[in-house]
């Protein structure tokens, strides 16, 4: 056995999982617009439906303020409230 | 006093005049009631995300005014008697969103705004 080798008893990770952030706290937005419908987008997954704080790093705060610009704009029929392959 | 925003859907049917007086109209009911009407921005024909009423198009329209709580429900019964409306809404701002609606009329966040249309 070579001298440099090096063996692990666990596999050690290779590397962190990137931290997710709040968009709205870091970049200071205070409110979000529900006539914006590109931006409103990018919380949404192909179907339409809202992506999880789990996947869009959302604070609760913002979140909420999300979901509520969404179904206004639902509601406006700027957003679908069901659909395939939106993007 | 308190800042709103209506938004409105007229039916597509309604020829450019149509449009500007029932613009006007609901402008001067606001007026009438001691509102004040802060900027009217009319977006014109766009494509509806769902068909509404069975129409696939719809005129839009949005009025950011000052007015008093007691304006909105008489403003409502106004809206849903026209026939020429097919959907309203309207939306109470805080100051943030009143910062924000000015900012974006006076050209700021160019990135964020380039799809609106």
């Amino acid at each position: 056995m070579a001298k440099n080798e090096i063996k692990y008893l666990t596999a050690i990770k290779q590397e962190k999982p990137k931290k997710k952030f709040c968009r709205f706290k870091k970049y200071g937005i205070k409110y979000v617009d529900y006539k914006d419908i590109e931006f409103l987008k990018k919380f949404l997954n192909e179907q339409g439906k809202m992506l999880p704080r789990r996947l869009s790093g959302n604070s609760l705060k913002y979140q909420r303020k999300v979901s509520d610009a969404v179904k206004k704009a639902r509601q406006m029929s700027l957003l679908p409230y069901v659909t395939d392959l939106m993007k | 006093m308190n800042n709103y925003e209506l938004m409105v859907i007229f039916t597509p049917v309604l020829s450019e005049e149509d449009f500007k007086g029932a613009q006007k109209k609901y402008e001067d009911f606001i007026a009438e009631n001691g509102g004040s009407t802060v900027h009217s921005n009319p977006w014109g024909l766009k494509s509806l995300a769902y068909p509404i009423q069975k129409k696939t198009t719809g005129i839009y329209w949005v009025l950011e005014f000052t007015g008093a709580a007691e304006i909105i429900e008489k403003l409502k019964i106004q809206l849903l008697r026209d026939e020429q409306v097919m959907r309203h809404m309207v939306t109470r701002l805080d100051k943030y969103a009143v910062e924000y609606n000015h900012t974006k009329r006076n050209g700021g966040f160019a990135v964020t705004q380039k799809a609106e249309a």
